[in-house]
């Protein structure tokens, strides 16, 4: 109970929690959200029933879900950690067996009332995971190769299930997601240039491997990175939809064509307009002072976050908070990269915006903990 | 566990410490793409605008150009022509029906287009909608001008089948039409143009069993297009392969002089080389023009076809199965020789009639013909001659000797509706009725009639292996692309060759003796000489009390209940080149109808041109003339420019 480490004054109790809530946070979040709304209503062409309510509906309940798990002490959370990693864990294990194939990618397990993707738990669970470890962990001890073995086997293990899927996307997200807390924890510099260094070579190795036997990677996620890399010999094959997506972000200009009179959406150029690819439509209506703007408000969520996890003495705590952050912002920086055409199309949804039910409970949940962090933080 | 304060304190720093960074880190990856986004939609804003503008991409598939259709000299039956059609594409349209509209009041548009473009726009297909077909080079020219008034809409050239012999090849060569949804269950992966629309396929005949051959495969190219629907620029473009060419065995100018020659007679008739198998002309009259059904025949025009009484649609040529008459003498005679029954020179004694179990059979002549050998009983029909030497021989060895020489089986043909026939023997009726077969029945079959069915191409078939002593088989293509397609072997017939003469003397003397049934049909020519045999097959029962009261002739009958006349023959007699069968439905007799039509035939495909008026005997040669001056043949060759590949 490392809470006792603390001098503690005072601790939000019963109804008194909601003033202690981070409401700038909730109210970014809604606004976010909204914004999706909006860009969901365009792109199914004025229609509210095709794609916005639903997700409206879903926002509801992922406030709902946010706010009780806001409301749950956070070392509650901290003892929960455990059971998140190793149900989150059977559950790809699982899926890996017996999920269900959707868009060639076998993601799903089919709970009756939706469709859930293991590995979107992973992606917080790794995170809780990871911050319970280090709060356990002496702090002297951090950067010892032993206690730094086991965290990076936690990570990897989920991560290969995951690109197994196949879903590149999501695995990046949760090493990445993982090794920021390492990071935020004080693992020693050393490592993550040696992590570094291995990747460049990892990198190295799966071009190389192209064509070979022994090849690393899918022929399908071969072709994204060639077209990644040289979206114009192929216009119209896979390097369709990195161009097609430039073309609309582009066409926005300052201020864009105004809402709903988006050609290229509506004249189906874009592909996965209103998942992966939403972002295009909210650059091409709204210009760049809309797209400019969303960023902003990733950006005042991010920073909210890392005030949030600075302001707090518990390690635990910080470290939930900075990793959810991480990985909210990988989200939203990974989608905008492949939207302009700066990575490869990797599959990664825009957070909050893109129409998905799965991802945003999760994040929503996610965003609980952090709340949840920042109530019952020492005083 | 409680950790030491100053443990916390140094961990709650490093923690601060490192969330710094990893917040500067984050700043500076969103000020990259802060920095990306303005590049992008500030500075490139109009270079990408530009873009946005072009971009509309679509594919569009190109129809490959049918294979021709030729004769043996290469002379066109079918070809492809260009024509322009005025094309809308929804997707461009925007509001359709109103495009429509505002087209009909530029050019003359029918309703019923209009309706169908309309009712095809509902269906949301991507390809774009023919609004009109066939249209004048002024209209179209009227639509490239108001383009911009008319979004979506194109005008664009487009090939269609045209067949310049019009009536000569419609029931060999067939016709192409849309593709309907039956076409399309036909096929296991269809070939996505064929939902193009417009799209035409073989319907029937060499159209339809060579389509494979003849459609080719379709190109596409992928077309940016701007905002009215124009194509800006090409991306890429794969060309199809056209379909290949068919050069037919058929005679174009042979098979123009038998159809003419057919004239308005419910009638099919057939020229086959009696060596390689080819056939030269094979025509079934009254015919139709195909070109109505690649247009669209109307209802009027297809009623007028189904209720003719003579059938115009039906390919009598190989779809009709006729009673042969006393065409299939030749087999009851080759059937009782080779069984031994008989020799060349059995002598039959003909009375009249032939008695056997307790009924009567007549033979055509009254009075009888008295003592007939196997020579004279072909010359002059003898029928008793017949059920005395098919009673002996049995009906198995008649049939047997039928099926040799083709009879009573499909010929493999590019043909539609080729008919089996039919050649009865006793397991045959037993399966077919459960009953016994009787002497009686063999009796019947001795002359062509009772169960025996054939089709003129089978008599063919039959006349050629009787001239040649060989099994031709009937080639109709004679080659694909330019590469000839391999004349079937053709093995000697497993027949005595004296026997064989001996049947081919019997009919040397129906066309040359005095007493012969087409002496009158004779070719005086020596080096032309023709041999034959006439038939007069019955499609009505004589009854007892009608034979009693003296038979009715055919000139008193109802047109649909007199005879049927064919004739079968080969020429030159000293070394045979052709065969021909000729059958003219409810024609009355064989030796006054078919004969002197089968020498016209025959004579022409023996000939360069019109067949030359020595070859007939000197006293017909004046009413010949005339008649050859009144045919209403072809001019020498159908009018070109119409008829090219295009």
């Amino acid at each position: 109970m490392s809470f006792l480490e603390y001098r503690i004054k005072f601790v939000p109790t019963g109804p008194r929690k909601i003033l202690y809530i981070n409401w700038a946070l909730v109210v970014l979040l809604i606004a976010v959200a909204s914004v999706g709304f909006l860009m969901l209503y365009s792109v199914a062409g004025g229609r509210i029933d095709v794609w916005a309510e639903p997700q409206m509906k879903r926002f509801g309940l992922g406030l709902a879900v946010m706010f009780i798990v806001a409301f749950v002490p956070v070392w509650f959370w901290r003892n929960m950690a455990g059971v998140a990693y190793v149900v989150s864990l059977a559950l790809l294990v699982v899926v890996e067996f017996f999920g269900h194939v959707g868009m060639g990618a076998q993601r799903w397990i089919n709970l009756g009332f939706m469709m859930l993707q293991p590995s979107e738990l992973m992606k917080v669970a790794i995170v809780m995971m990871l911050a319970a470890y280090y709060d356990w962990l002496d702090v002297k001890k951090v950067s010892r190769p032993l206690w730094v073995l086991i965290p990076v086997l936690l990570i990897l293990i989920p991560t290969g299930l995951i690109v197994v899927q196949p879903d590149l996307g999501t695995s990046i997200l949760v090493m990445v997601g993982g090794a920021v807390v390492m990071f935020c924890a004080g693992v020693s510099w050393i490592y993550f240039g040696v992590v570094i260094a291995a990747g460049v070579g990892m990198v190295a190795a799966v071009l190389a491997s192209r064509g070979t036997p022994w090849q690393l990677l899918q022929d399908y996620q071969y072709r994204r990175i060639d077209t990644f890399l040289d979206p114009s010999n192929d216009p119209l094959g896979a390097g369709y939809h990195i161009s097609q997506a430039k073309i609309a972000l582009g066409s926005g200009g300052w201020t864009g064509r105004g809402f709903m009179q988006g050609t290229q959406s509506r004249l189906n150029f874009l592909p996965e307009k209103h998942t992966d690819f939403i972002f295009t439509t909210l650059a091409e209506e709204f210009g760049f002072v809309g797209a400019f703007s969303l960023l902003v408000l990733y950006a005042m969520i991010l920073g909210f976050c890392i005030v949030s996890a600075i302001q707090n003495k518990d390690r635990f705590a910080s470290l939930l908070t900075l990793g959810i952050a991480a990985t909210f912002f990988l989200y939203f920086a990974i989608n905008m990269l492949m939207v302009m055409g700066l990575a490869p199309v990797v599959g990664v949804p825009l957070p909050l915006v893109s129409y998905g039910g799965s991802s945003m409970l999760v994040l929503l949940a996610a965003f609980g903990l952090v709340q949840s962090a920042h109530i019952h933080r020492p005083r | 566990m409680r950790r030491s304060a100053r443990d916390t304190e140094e961990s709650a720093r490093r923690i601060s410490r490192r969330a710094l960074f990893l917040g500067g880190s984050m700043a500076a990856v969103v000020a990259v793409l802060g920095a990306r986004m303005r590049y992008m939609q500030v500075e490139k804003a109009d270079e990408f605008r530009l873009l946005a503008e072009d971009n509309r991409i679509s594919i569009r598939l190109i129809p490959p150009a049918r294979g021709l259709i030729q004769d043996r000299n290469g002379k066109l039956i079918a070809g492809n022509e260009q024509n322009y059609r005025v094309v809308i594409s929804r997707e461009d349209a925007g509001d359709v029906s109103d495009v429509l509209h505002r087209l009909a009041g530029i050019v003359p548009i029918s309703a019923e287009d209009l309706d169908r473009a309309l009712k095809e726009a509902k269906r949301r297909s991507p390809l774009p909608i023919i609004v009109s077909d066939r249209m004048p080079w002024e209209d179209v020219s009227k639509v490239a001008l108001n383009a911009p008034a008319l979004p979506g809409v194109s005008p664009e050239v487009g090939l269609s089948r045209i067949y310049p012999r019009d009536t000569d090849f419609a029931h060999v060569v067939g016709y192409v039409g849309p593709v309907s949804e039956a076409d399309l269950a036909r096929v296991d992966n269809p070939d996505p143009i064929l939902t193009a629309p417009k799209f035409q396929i073989g319907k029937i005949g060499v159209e339809t069993w060579m389509e494979d051959t003849l459609r080719g495969q379709a190109g596409h190219r992928r077309v940016e297009v701007n905002v009215t629907g124009r194509v800006m620029r090409e991306l890429d473009r794969q060309e199809g392969e056209p379909g290949a060419d068919i050069r037919l065995t058929l005679d174009a100018d042979v098979q123009n002089f038998v159809q003419a020659r057919l004239g308005d007679e419910s009638a099919a008739a057939v020229v086959m080389d009696v060596q390689t198998g080819d056939i030269i002309a094979i025509a079934s009259a009254p015919s139709f023009d195909p070109n109505l059904f690649v247009r669209g025949i109307s209802h009027k025009d297809y009623n007028a076809l189904t209720e003719n009484d003579h059938r115009p649609l039906a390919n009598k040529s190989v779809q009709g199965a006729y009673p042969p008459g006393s065409t299939f003498k030749m087999v009851t005679a080759l059937a009782a020789l080779q069984a031994g029954a008989i020799t060349t020179s059995t002598a039959v004694r003909c009375p009249g009639y032939f008695e056997i179990a307790g009924r009567r059979f007549h033979c055509w002549k009254g009075g009888g013909h008295g003592s007939v050998t196997l020579d004279r009983s072909l010359a002059e029909s003898c029928d008793v001659f017949y059920y005395d030497v098919a009673v002996k021989a049995g009906i198995d060895k008649m049939a047997e000797m039928g099926r040799m020489l083709g009879l009573g089986q499909r010929h493999d043909l590019p043909m539609s509706a080729i008919t089996e026939g039919n050649m009865p023997d006793k397991a045959w009726k037993t399966a077919r009725y459960g009953q016994e077969w009787r002497v009686g029945d063999t009796v019947n079959a001795a002359i062509g009639q009772g169960y025996v069915l054939t089709s003129p191409l089978q008599l063919a078939v039959m006349t050629a292996r009787i001239a040649s002593g060989r099994s031709v088989v009937p080639r109709l293509i004679h080659s694909i692309d330019g590469k000839e397609v391999p004349v079937a072997e053709a093995a000697p017939l497993p027949i005595e060759p004296a026997h064989l003469r001996a049947v081919r003397e019997g009919m040397f003397a129906v066309n040359n003796s005095q007493r012969g049934t087409a002496y009158a049909s004779r070719i005086d020519d020596k080096s032309l000489r023709m041999a034959g045999k006439t038939g007069t097959s019955q499609v009505r029962n004589i009854s007892t009390a009608e034979r009693a009261r003296g038979v009715i002739g055919n000139a008193q009958l109802p047109w649909n209940r007199r005879d049927h006349a064919l004739f079968v023959g080969f020429a030159p007699y000293d070394a045979p080149r052709y065969a021909v069968v000729v059958v003219v439905e409810h024609g009355g007799g064989g030796s006054a109808v078919a004969a002197p039509v089968a020498r016209d035939i025959i004579l022409r495909a023996l000939s360069d041109g019109m067949p030359p008026l020595t070859a007939y005997p000197a006293a017909q040669r004046n009413r010949i003339e005339s008649q050859q001056k009144d045919l209403p043949l072809r001019a020498a060759d159908p009018p070109g420019p119409a008829a090219s590949r295009a």
